[in-house]
């Protein structure tokens, strides 16, 4: 029974949808997965410490921890408020609209600006939800401060993901040239890139009609 | 230089990575519940951090198992800490000013600047020009940025530390999830469960319609992208299962099929918790009242919208 080997995604959706520890649910999927193919239990924990000092720069924003800790005890997001209100008709549509552009064009020319520790915590979070504020006109309900911060966590990935391939040495782009070649089609870096430049469009596009959707929303909430 | 700027350098930053852990262990002897359990977890996370390199893979892969122990008999927890009032932080920010978002800013600038730079590596004679390590790039911009955020504010170094053990336990075992995730396709991989799959999709989808293929081929690459977490997993898997008998050899563009098969699968990371990294950190670096869905919850009717347009492109641009 080859269907076994599959016994590692059942025990992963099933953990995630019942909420159990993330962590010991993924260590138990990854060793019953070894297990039933046939690897001993040596060789699992190896792959699997292996692969995950193999990913350490995964998790090198810890080293981002004490600027934050720094620079929001001395009032960085009171300010981001501050200069946001400054701003007439600033709205957190309008704020993740230009990030969304920035943040698209950037990743298209394989330019580091983003990610979630480094920009969206400490700069964009904090002027979207003084924005969503200035235009309401008063404070955010608390599901209203969660949708800012799931949209603004989310414009970040929408940036770096569909405008990554348009850079032709991209690490994706590689991939997909590599991906064909063995399968036995020849193309250029540079073809594939070309190919990408429509999704990354739409997707701007799609995401400017997300973000000013919620701002009518939280401008609606303001009347009822 | 070569072995310097390539093996050592970086690990000096996962050093550093390691110390903020330990700060976090030692901060966590003033938890009230689950003490031991606490100060073990960080300790073993800043070990890995520090030592990854040398340690033997079968002992990194021992302390994950303990650690997996811990978080599940929940002896990992959030210590108290006395946080900075609204009242300190409103003088702060009107003393300090704009300044304050030099550090922050510089972060990605110097990352950005560090970027271009490249050095020569030499292999059996032949040069070729090499980018910086990652960790080196956002190693010196974060060091850089703390040395301005110090110079700027003036904060006691008590003080930063406690914030920053507070946000580390915050964000607690999620931000070990990414790591973990990326072992577990390890495992997947070495146990053959790409090739399990693929095979069970082809088995039941009919070859010779061009509008079948292609749909199955933008599902195929959502759904593994979510069971696996990476689409880049996800693409070598189904683009040589599907992609290639049921689409491209039927006449489709391959360059045009392929780079909108790598997007339709990050259309499968928007919406799986295994993308920790992109869906689950953030939850827990934002502070989100739910600490897996919230951001799922915000790009699913993007990634849904985004499916059926890569299904429309690939037919219209592919063929």
């Amino acid at each position: 029974m080859e269907y076994i080997k599959l016994i590692g995604i059942l025990i992963i959706v099933l953990g995630f949808a019942l909420k159990l520890d993330v962590l010991a649910v993924v260590l138990v999927a990854g060793i019953v997965t070894g297990l039933v193919s046939g690897l001993d239990f040596v060789h699992i924990l190896e792959i699997i410490g292996q692969s995950f000092v193999n990913n350490r720069l995964m998790s090198i924003f810890l080293i981002i921890f004490p600027v934050i800790a720094i620079i929001e005890r001395y009032g960085m997001k009171e300010r981001a408020a501050y200069l946001i209100g400054k701003i007439k008709n600033a709205s957190a549509g309008k704020v993740l609209t230009i990030w969304i552009v920035i943040r698209s064009i950037a990743s298209a020319l394989n330019i580091r600006i983003g990610g979630h520790v480094q920009f969206i915590r400490p700069l964009i979070l904090p002027m979207t939800s003084a924005a969503a504020e200035a235009s309401k006109g008063s404070k955010l309900t608390e599901d209203e401060e969660e949708r800012v911060k799931g949209l603004s966590a989310a414009t970040e990935n929408f940036g770096n993901f569909f405008a990554q391939n348009c850079f032709p040495a991209s690490a994706s782009v590689v991939l997909i040239q590599s991906g064909l070649a063995l399968a036995g089609y020849e193309v250029t870096l540079s073809d594939i890139a070309s190919s990408s430049i429509y999704v990354m469009i739409i997707s701007i596009i799609l995401t400017i009609i997300q973000v000013l959707l919620f701002d009518r929303k939280v401008k609606g909430g303001k009347r009822s | 230089m070569t072995d310097f700027l390539g093996i050592y350098f970086p690990e000096f930053f996962y050093v550093l990575c390691g110390l903020v852990c330990f700060d976090t262990a030692f901060r966590a002897r003033k938890n009230r519940t689950a003490k031991v359990g606490t100060i073990l977890f960080w300790t073993l996370t800043g070990i890995i951090f520090m030592l990854g390199k040398v340690l033997p893979p079968v002992a990194v892969g021992a302390m994950l198992v303990v650690m997996g122990c811990l978080t599940v008999t929940k002896q990992v927890r959030i210590g108290k800490f006395v946080e900075s009032t609204p009242k300190f932080r409103k003088a702060a920010s009107e003393r300090i000013g704009t300044k304050i978002f030099l550090p922050a800013i510089s972060v990605g600038v110097i990352a950005l600047i560090l970027s271009f730079v490249k050095y020569n590596v030499e292999n059996d004679g032949v040069v070729t020009p090499t980018a910086l390590n990652g960790a080196i790039m956002t190693g010196v911009a974060c060091v850089v940025a703390l040395i301005l955020a110090f110079v700027i504010c003036k904060p006691k170094v008590s003080e930063t530390r406690e914030d920053t053990s507070r946000l580390l336990m915050q964000v607690g075992a999620a931000c070990l999830l990414p790591q973990l995730l990326g072992a577990l396709g390890s495992v997947f991989s070495e146990a053959g469960v790409g090739e399990v799959i693929s095979g069970m999709i082809s088995s039941v989808v009919p070859q010779g319609n061009i509008v079948i293929g292609v749909i199955i081929y933008v599902f195929g690459m959502v759904v593994f992208t979510m069971i696996m977490g990476n689409a880049f997993a996800a693409f070598t898997v189904i683009t040589a299962g599907i992609g290639v008998p049921f689409v491209i050899s039927q006449g489709g563009n391959p360059a045009i099929i392929g780079a909108l098969g790598m997007t339709a699968g990050y259309c499968g990371t928007l919406m799986t918790p295994m993308a920790a990294n992109f869906n689950i950190v953030p939850c827990a670096v934002l502070e989100t009242r739910d600490p897996k869905w919230s951001v799922i919850k915000a790009q699913v009717p993007m990634a849904l919208m985004m499916i059926v347009v890569h299904v429309i492109l690939m037919l219209v641009l592919g063929f």
